[in-house]
Formats: structure tokens, sequence, C-alpha cells
């Protein structure tokens, strides 16, 4: 994150796409949207344009990983090679593996894996379009995706990030907010217990900025969850009435 | 960064549970204390800096190579620092040789995050020739002796290597690059320490060894500057953390960072 001059918020406290400080973008969740996929959604965040599909429980290749006593958890973050600015050499960064193994731990908690012994279950997230919040964006696409396979949870994992671009904590940065802001604060929470299952930082805050993003990028978090329950609602619902078709389970928060 | 390889850890992990409601640890430590720190820069005289840092028995040794390359597009003058983290199998017998995995790649990060965001070296007085010659800086951590709390010990030698790191001081002539014999310091505006944590019950604890980090399901790690800012946070295992804990987990940081300072930058200078 570099220091420029360039202003990301204008004399009436507005962002650079018309965004207050506290404002989510635009998002529109989609469940079930893969035929094939155990579980799968699709989220709209911004720019984002993010899949998650699920597999398992299954057998676990190579066998020697499975676990005697409950299911072997996988992650896989992705970013496809068309989803960048400039093109994403398709073999998977540094960057990539460290989200893998981040979203893996926060979302990993929430599922019963225990009643799944010797099985595995496979999360694959490929990111379609990336404008930043791609790893929130995918945490809150894969818990639904695990929801959608049917596969019994604690909770419903939901991410949002908030940070500091020009002095000021603001919710859920975009990807120029991201690039020229000063800090970025990604944050996934267990909504029923308040826990915080994700938490990272990169940038430069005082304690008290940092306490600031931390509850706002909380408060971004629950306004999401909401739509993530709604969002599977929609979906049950349109199944129960019979009237399958386009758009379902669809929600937006515009 | 949990061990099955260690059978007997079920019984310790209740012992370690039983201890921690009495404020206790199984090395006798406080809740708060570090293990004893022992530094030792300038081993590497081929590198241009180098530092061995151990935790209690945790060991690793840092290099820092100064090179010359281009920079990258977006920074075309702005020299490139470069962090790796090799688990080498002689640190420990989880480690095997391969390719860098989700382990090693992790602890490169969170320990190069920690430099770049609280613009530890001036990238800027790096800058050779603009968008065709910098400096690049390589910051390699290898891991020699693994007994908890990698973060810490790693981002502990990768700061005093590049802190005593010395390059041969260079004049540009027209667009040339010549090196004189004097040797300078790397530009260095800032320090950086990274604190973890590990949540044992209800109770934070600090710089966890291994058969803590094994015992426990959560850890935080937060990196703080000269100022007491914060530049770089990284919750890492399964479990979670309540927002007072993480806020408390903010405000430990900030002491053991400036007391890890006051340890380890004293005696350099």
């Amino acid at each position: 994150m570099s220091k420029k001059s360039e202003k990301l918020i204008n004399k009436e406290g507005v962002r650079t796409d018309g965004r207050k400080f506290d404002e989510l973008r635009p998002i529109r969740i989609e469940i079930g949207t893969l035929e094939r996929a155990d579980g799968s959604a699709y989220i709209e965040w911004g720019k984002n344009k993010i899949l998650a599909a699920v597999y398992g429980p299954r057998e676990v290749h190579p066998r020697h990983l499975a676990l005697p006593d409950r299911a072997l958890f996988r992650c896989r973050y992705h970013m496809a090679p068309f989803s960048t600015e400039e093109r994403k050499n398709p073999a998977p960064s540094r960057r990539e593996i460290e989200l893998s193994k981040v979203i893996r731990d926060s979302v990993e908690p929430a599922v019963f894996t225990e009643l799944f012994p010797r099985t595995g279950i496979d999360v694959f997230i490929e990111v379609l379009q990336s404008d930043g919040g791609t790893r929130c964006a995918g945490i809150t696409a894969t818990s639904l995706a695990l929801a959608d396979a049917g596969i019994p949870l604690r909770d419903l994992i939901v991410a949002c990030a908030a940070g500091k671009i020009d002095g000021q904590i603001v919710l859920d940065l975009d990807e120029p907010e991201d690039q020229k802001g000063q800090a970025d604060l990604p944050v996934a929470i267990s909504p029923r217990t308040g826990e915080i299952t994700l938490l990272q930082m990169d940038g430069i805050m005082s304690s008290d900025e940092y306490e600031k993003a931390l509850n706002l990028a909380m408060d971004g978090c629950r306004q999401v969850h909401s739509m993530q329950r709604e969002a599977l609602k929609k979906k049950y619902a349109t199944e129960e009435e019979g009237a399958k078709g386009e758009g379902e389970g669809e929600v937006k928060n515009e | 960064m949990s061990d099955s390889y260690d059978v007997p850890i079920s019984i310790k992990m209740k012992h370690i549970g039983e201890l921690i409601v009495q404020d206790k640890r199984l090395d006798g430590r406080g809740l708060l204390d570090y293990r004893d720190i022992k530094v030792e820069t300038g081993i590497i005289g081929k590198a241009n800096g180098s530092a061995l840092v151990s935790l209690g028995n945790t060991k690793i040794l840092t290099g820092v190579k100064i090179e010359t390359g281009p920079p990258f597009p977006d920074t075309p003058e702005e020299g490139v620092l470069t962090v790796s983290a090799e688990l080498v199998p002689l640190a420990s017998p989880t480690f095997e040789a391969g390719p860098p995995n989700e382990e090693s790649i992790e602890l490169a990060r969170v320990v190069d995050r920690g430099i770049r965001e609280s613009k530890a070296i001036d990238v800027r007085k790096l800058c050779l020739i603009p968008g065709k010659m910098v400096f690049v800086v390589y910051v390699d951590i290898y891991v020699l002796d693994h007994d908890g709390n990698l973060f810490d010990t790693a981002a502990l030698a990768s700061m005093l290597a590049l802190t005593t790191a010395k390059m041969r001081e260079f004049e540009l002539k027209d667009g040339e690059v010549f090196y004189k014999d004097d040797l300078v310091s790397l530009p260095l505006q800032n320090h950086v320490f990274e604190v973890t944590m590990a949540k044992i019950g209800d109770k934070l604890v600090v710089d966890p060894s291994l058969e803590e980090e094994s015992a426990v399901d959560a850890q935080i790690t937060i990196a703080v500057d000269d100022e007491g800012n914060i530049c770089a946070t990284q919750k890492s295992k399964t479990g979670s953390f309540m927002p007072k804990e993480v806020i408390e987990a903010v405000k430990i940081a900030q002491n053991k960072a400036a007391e890890l300072r006051e340890k380890v930058l004293g005696g350099l200078s």
C-alpha cells in the first residue's frame, strides 16, 4: 500500500465511488449457481465476481490424508488470469496460498467435520473479477456454498473489511482504496457468537484507529450476514413452491 | 503450526489448561514473558547482513543479500523487498524438504508485511535508474530449530539483519553505477517488532512455545513500529478471538514491542 496524494475522499466526505464512510458496495448473492457441485454460491460485491463451490463429504485423495475422527477440510482460493488489470499467471501465487490457508482457518470452525470421519470436504473459490476485498467476498460465498451442499454448520461465517483512507476509517475498501489507502483490515466473524475467525491487517494505524476499524468491519459483517440469510431463505422458499428458475435465491442490497 | 508427531501432547494439553487457571505456564514463565532472547549479528560474512536469533530453543538465521535488478512496473522509483522463508528439514521432525508450503509462505508473508507496511526501509533511496535498475533486498529466513513462535523470531532476525546490513557505497555516472570501497548501511527509517500471543482458556500468553502452540487453537500476531502504530496483524490457526481480546492483544503487543526494541536495538549501537 503506497501513500499517494490522490484524494480518495472529497470535501463533502464522499468516496471516489460515491459511498459514505460506513457504506458497503452493492452486493448480489446467488445460491446453487453450479449444477455439478454439491453446493455452490456466486457473489458480486462491487466489481468482484466470485464463485464458490463445495464438493463432499467425499472420499479423500490422496487417501493417506484422511482423518480418523473428522472430515479433512480443504480450501483453494484462486484468481482467474483475466480477473486482474494485468493478466495474472494462473499458477497459484504465494498470496493465493496464504489466502487459501486463512480462509480455511476462518471457515472450518463452523463446520461439523466430526460428523464425517475419513471423508474430505473441498472448497474451491474462483475469483472471476477482482476489485479489492476478494477474501471477504470469498468467505461469505463459501459459507453459503457449504449450506447449499447440506453440510451441517454451527454458523454462517461472514466477512467484511474496514480500513483507513485519507486518514479516515471507512468500511469495505474497493481496489483503488486498497491500493492507495493507508490500511486494510479484513475480518470474518461467527455472527451468532461474535467470535472473530479471520483477522488480518496491513498498513499503519494507531491502536484507537484499529479498534474503530475492527468495530466498523464487524458492523459490515452483520449487514452482509442478513443478506446471506435472506438469500438462503429465498432459495429454499422457491424450491418449496416448486418454482425453480432463473435468479433463484438471489438477493441484492440495492 | 501444530505437531501431530508429538503423541503425549494430549496429556500436556490438559496440564497446560490446568496451569493457566493459576496464571502459570509449563516452563515457569509469566503469561506475558518472552523466553530468553539471544542475538548474534554479522555471522555470515558473504551476506550483506545476517542475524541469528534464539527465542528459548527456537533458532532462526536470517541472511540479507542486496543485488541490483529491475523495479516493479508500478513502482519504477522504488527498491524491491523480497522475503522468503525456508523451513529447513533439520529444524523439526515435521519439516520436509521441498518447495515452500503453506506454513513457510505464511511465515514469509507475515514478516514481509511488517517490514513493508512500517516502511522500515526507505525504498525510494534504493533506486538507481528509474524504471530500469534498483536495489533488490532479499531477506531469507532460515528456520534452524523449531520450538514455537516462528513469527516473532523470524521478524526479529530479519529486522536485525536489515539493521546491521552493509552495502557498498555507489555513485551514478551517465546512467552507470560505480561502486566505491566504503560500506554504508541500508536506508532504514523505522523498525518493526512482531508479537505473537496464543489464547489458552480465556487468557492470552505471549511467545508460545511449541508445546503451547500444539495445545491452543487460536493465535494472533501483531506487528508494531517505533511509534507504537500497528502495521500488520495475522490471526492464525482455526480458533477465534472475541473483539475485546483483540483490543487487549493490541495493547500487550505495543508494550512487548517496546520491550523488544529496547532489549535488542540498545545492544547494537
